[in-house]
């Protein structure tokens, strides 16, 4: 207990410490207070590129843990819309402003926020352009891209996400409205069908959780309507049996689900598979995808063309050095998931390691990162699964500790109930 | 790079709590694993439990129980074995030296 204690004095002087050079009244002295952000010099300056779950996170926590570092955070949007609870929104059961938060508070922080797109990595020159020739000089560079899609796989799937006809859904904002508008002009006795990708792909239970949401919508408001769930895959990929009870329990005769059904070509509204052609009023396609362009043209993409490789000690990439990637551009450790939750993980373990290299000291050798994916399967009962995952010094990764990954024993509303404030938390914890 | 040779310097020596003793920001690093749910530093929002103020040894005893099943739960029986006693005692005595609200 002694040890314990020792560590728990060390951990209280720190964040006072913390706290006061965050108010202003730091005891280092004020010279070389040029950022008008706490006291004493600042350590470093560092942007991060993406304002989603893994930017905004690392951007917060570089302020909170770092003290003086200048951090400027680059994000296309205005806003934050989350994908995680987006498909309730697709339900009917959320509106958008519901899954939509600002950047006020980082602001309020000392995060300098840019609304912009960042169009090359220098990372030689350690600089960033964004659209419009503005430069921004970084001493460590972090960033979280997101995902782009590989359309080019599936034959007419461009041109028919580009006329709208066909939406994807997979990056919450516009195209979650126009799925929701696609359904709701839906007349009763029509067809939505989705279609999901091969492994891997951004949040794996998701498409499961949609086709459970309009199901339920389609339940109360057009009984006479189908789901069709077309999968790449050879099964579910998440949360298997919990899914599989939830299509028997709650949508018999409603949704259909149909496993090794690659989507090869889309022809107005048409999904042609393999072996048959499935006709569809509302056709959503999750299309197969890889790290998103940014990390395709600064050179960061590695593994199988479509990832990013990384050190998990800190997260910075095997490709370019400076340059650290969070979410789910990344190759995962084994059984990581490509989730909201993960790539929030993921900042905070490229905080610590960003702010210790700005200092010059050693990171920590023994990260830990956790995920947990609440689905919806009805409006109320959630399903969960989770793991914990320990890094392993010998073979130089993350892997799941025994034990910690598991699922709900049954679909439920307090886990329902949970699901939202995880995401009140977690909005939080990654905006302030 | 210096950093980083040392950092594997640590790994290599392998002895679990050398590292962790000279490791300062391991508390606060590992208690921001649980802030997805309970919030940063452990002021939690909603219907999450907040962890900011709780006294560490309830903390302790808490996850303990979680572990073995003597407290039932609908998913920290299995977050809670993620971890090691050592790591929740650690997690336990930053939140416990935590303001409880904001």
């Amino acid at each position: 207990m002694n040890k314990i204690s020792n560590r728990f004095d060390f951990s209280r002087r720190r964040v006072l410490t913390t706290g006061m050079a965050l108010g202003g009244f730091g005891v280092i002295g004020l010279a070389g207070c040029a950022t008008g952000q706490g006291a004493g010099p600042s350590i470093g300056r560092v942007v991060v590129v993406g304002g989603g779950f893994g930017g905004a996170t690392a951007a917060r926590y570089l302020r909170l843990w770092g003290g003086n570092i200048d951090v400027t955070l680059v994000e296309r949007n205005p806003q934050f819309i989350s994908c995680p609870m987006s498909n309730l929104v697709v339900g009917g059961y959320k509106q958008m402003a519901d899954i939509t938060r600002g950047y006020d508070s980082l602001k309020a922080l000392g995060v300098k926020v840019v609304q912009g797109d960042v169009t090359a990595i220098d990372a030689a020159a350690k600089k960033v352009r964004l659209a419009g020739g503005t430069e921004l000089a970084y001493d460590r560079l972090i960033v979280s891209p997101g995902i782009d899609f590989m359309n080019e796989q599936i034959g007419g799937l461009a041109a028919a996400l580009d006329s709208g006809r066909v939406v994807h859904g997979w990056k919450a904002g516009p195209q979650t409205v126009a799925l929701r508008k696609q359904l709701m002009d839906l007349p009763d006795g029509g067809v939505f069908a989705i279609s999901i990708p091969k492994v891997p792909y951004r949040c794996p239970p998701g498409p499961y959780e949609r086709a459970c949401m309009v199901a339920a919508y389609f339940k109360e408001a057009k009984p006479r309507s189908k789901v069709l769930v077309l999968d790449a895959n050879p099964e579910i990929q998440s949360k298997k049996a919990l899914f599989e009870r939830a299509f028997a329990q709650h949508y018999k005769g409603i949704l259909e689900y149909r496993p090794n059904a690659e989507l090869k070509e889309v022809a107005g509204s048409v999904a042609k598979l393999e072996f048959e052609d499935v006709k569809a009023d509302v056709l959503n396609v999750v299309p197969p995808q890889r790290a998103a362009d940014l990390a395709r043209s600064a050179g960061l993409i590695n593994i199988n063309s479509r990832w990013v490789g990384v050190n998990w000690l800190t997260m910075e990439s095997t490709a370019v050095p400076g340059v650290h990637v969070l979410g789910d551009a990344t190759f995962p450790a084994p059984q990581m998931p490509k989730s909201g939750h993960m790539a929030n993980q993921h900042a905070k373990v490229a905080a610590a390691a960003v702010i210790q290299l700005l200092k010059g000291e050693a990171v920590s050798a023994t990260p830990v990162v956790m995920n947990t994916c609440y689905s919806f399967v009805t409006a109320k009962d959630v399903i969960h699964v989770t793991s914990v995952h320990q890094y392993d010094a010998i073979d130089k990764t993350f892997k799941v500790a025994p034990g910690s990954s598991g699922v709900s024993a049954g679909a439920n509303q307090i886990e329902g109930r949970y699901a939202l404030s995880w995401a009140d938390n977690i909005w939080s914890d990654m905006l302030g | 790079m210096n950093v980083w040779t040392m950092a594997l310097a640590l790994v290599a020596v392998g002895a679990p709590g050398a590292v962790m003793a000279q490791d300062a920001n391991l508390a606060r690093n590992l208690a921001a694993t649980c802030a997805n749910c309970h919030g940063t530093n452990g002021q939690a929002r909603g219907e999450m439990k907040t962890l900011a103020g709780v006294p560490a040894d309830k903390i302790v005893s808490m996850v303990a129980d979680f572990k073995s099943g003597a407290q039932p739960a609908t998913i920290m029986h299995q977050i809670s074995k993620g971890y090691t006693d050592e790591q929740i005692k650690l997690v336990a005595a930053f939140f416990a030296a935590q303001p409880a609200k904001k």
